[in-house]
């Protein structure tokens, strides 16, 4: 059956990331001084034809690893919805 | 003749000045599209630069997985050579033939400006007619070009002499801020061999009298005078392959 599944990409530790750092200043000029540590990445919804939700899992981090997320650059993190 | 393809994909926008420049090196240099799976016979191959699949995902992500890329990607690793320019840099980057990746550029903005080089490594296939120390003015034009690295690899790309151009002030001097917050002022690197070369720079827009600007000539005309022995010199001076 198909998977609906979420994947989330972000900026690895370590890596400056300028969009999270200017998000982070505006939420501090409007009051938001409790903000921090903002990164900005992107997130990717598909649906995976798959035996279990295991199963969809790992098909969804192979494509991670060959496409959706730069290992030079990025971590990913993919959740499949029950 | 040397035989020089011009790969072009969906999106790019340099293929012309490209085609244009290494022609006028004295190359017999064509066109070949992305959708072909063969390189007809060339002996170099470029990667110009442009906006492939509108940089969708990440810039070159799309690109690298082209019907004409496990030619490139055999090509190079026999030791062909092979020059990405800007977008070209990035798919290199993505297809692994070269190490790290070219993110947004520190400030965010997209940068387009003449900037000027230091060149750092003579003993590659693209910068054969430089010498270590030349300064070069030509455009930047990128929204994706900070260059990053693990630090390992960074060390490697320094210790072994594989940073090819470093961007440095107009006058030669310090940056006096940076161009796109590469690490170390990172603007082109190569592989081991010098066979393979990235850079974001144009050295495509900076290679005829009548736009007043040739520094960027070297790059073509460095085809002519390529032996591939860039390896074999490296071993022996004991500076790694």
């Amino acid at each position: 059956m198909p998977y609906k599944v979420h994947v989330r990409i972000v900026p690895r530790a370590g890596l400056l990331d300028p969009q999270g750092q200017a998000v982070e200043h505006a939420l501090g000029a409007l009051g938001f001084a409790e903000a921090s540590n903002v990164r900005i990445g992107k997130a990717i919804e598909l649906a995976i034809e798959a035996k279990s939700p295991a199963d969809a899992k790992a098909r969804a981090s192979v494509m991670c690893d060959k496409l959706l997320a730069n290992p030079v650059t990025e971590d990913y993190l993919v959740e499949v919805e029950s | 003749m040397k035989r020089v393809a011009v790969v072009r994909f969906p999106g790019s926008n340099c293929d012309f000045d490209t085609l244009h420049s290494a022609q006028r090196a004295g190359t017999d240099a064509y066109f070949v599209w992305h959708r072909e799976s063969d390189l007809k016979g060339a002996d170099f191959v470029l990667l110009p630069g442009g906006f492939s699949y509108g940089d969708y995902l990440r810039s070159g992500a799309i690109a690298r997985f082209s019907p004409i890329m496990p030619a490139v990607q055999r090509f190079a690793q026999a030791g062909g050579p092979v020059l990405g320019i800007c977008n070209g840099f990035q798919i290199l980057c993505e297809a692994g033939l070269l190490p790290g990746a070219l993110v947004r550029n520190s400030r965010l903005s997209f940068v387009s400006r003449p900037v000027a080089l230091r060149v750092e490594q003579t003993d590659t296939a693209f910068t054969n007619r430089y010498r270590k120390g030349d300064l070069l003015r030509m455009p930047v034009a990128h929204g994706d070009g900070r260059f990053v690295a693990d630090d390992r690899t960074l060390k490697e790309l320094e210790a072994t002499g594989r940073v090819v151009v470093r961007y440095v002030g107009l006058d030669g001097g310090a940056l006096p801020e940076p161009i796109n917050g590469s690490l170390d002022d990172i603007a082109g690197i190569s592989n081991g061999d010098g066979n393979i070369v990235g850079l974001m720079p144009h050295p495509d827009r900076a290679a005829d009298p009548a736009i007043g600007n040739t520094d960027g000539v070297g790059f073509f005309t460095s085809m002519l005078h390529w032996t591939g022995t860039a390896s074999a010199v490296r071993t022996a001076r004991g500076v790694g392959a």
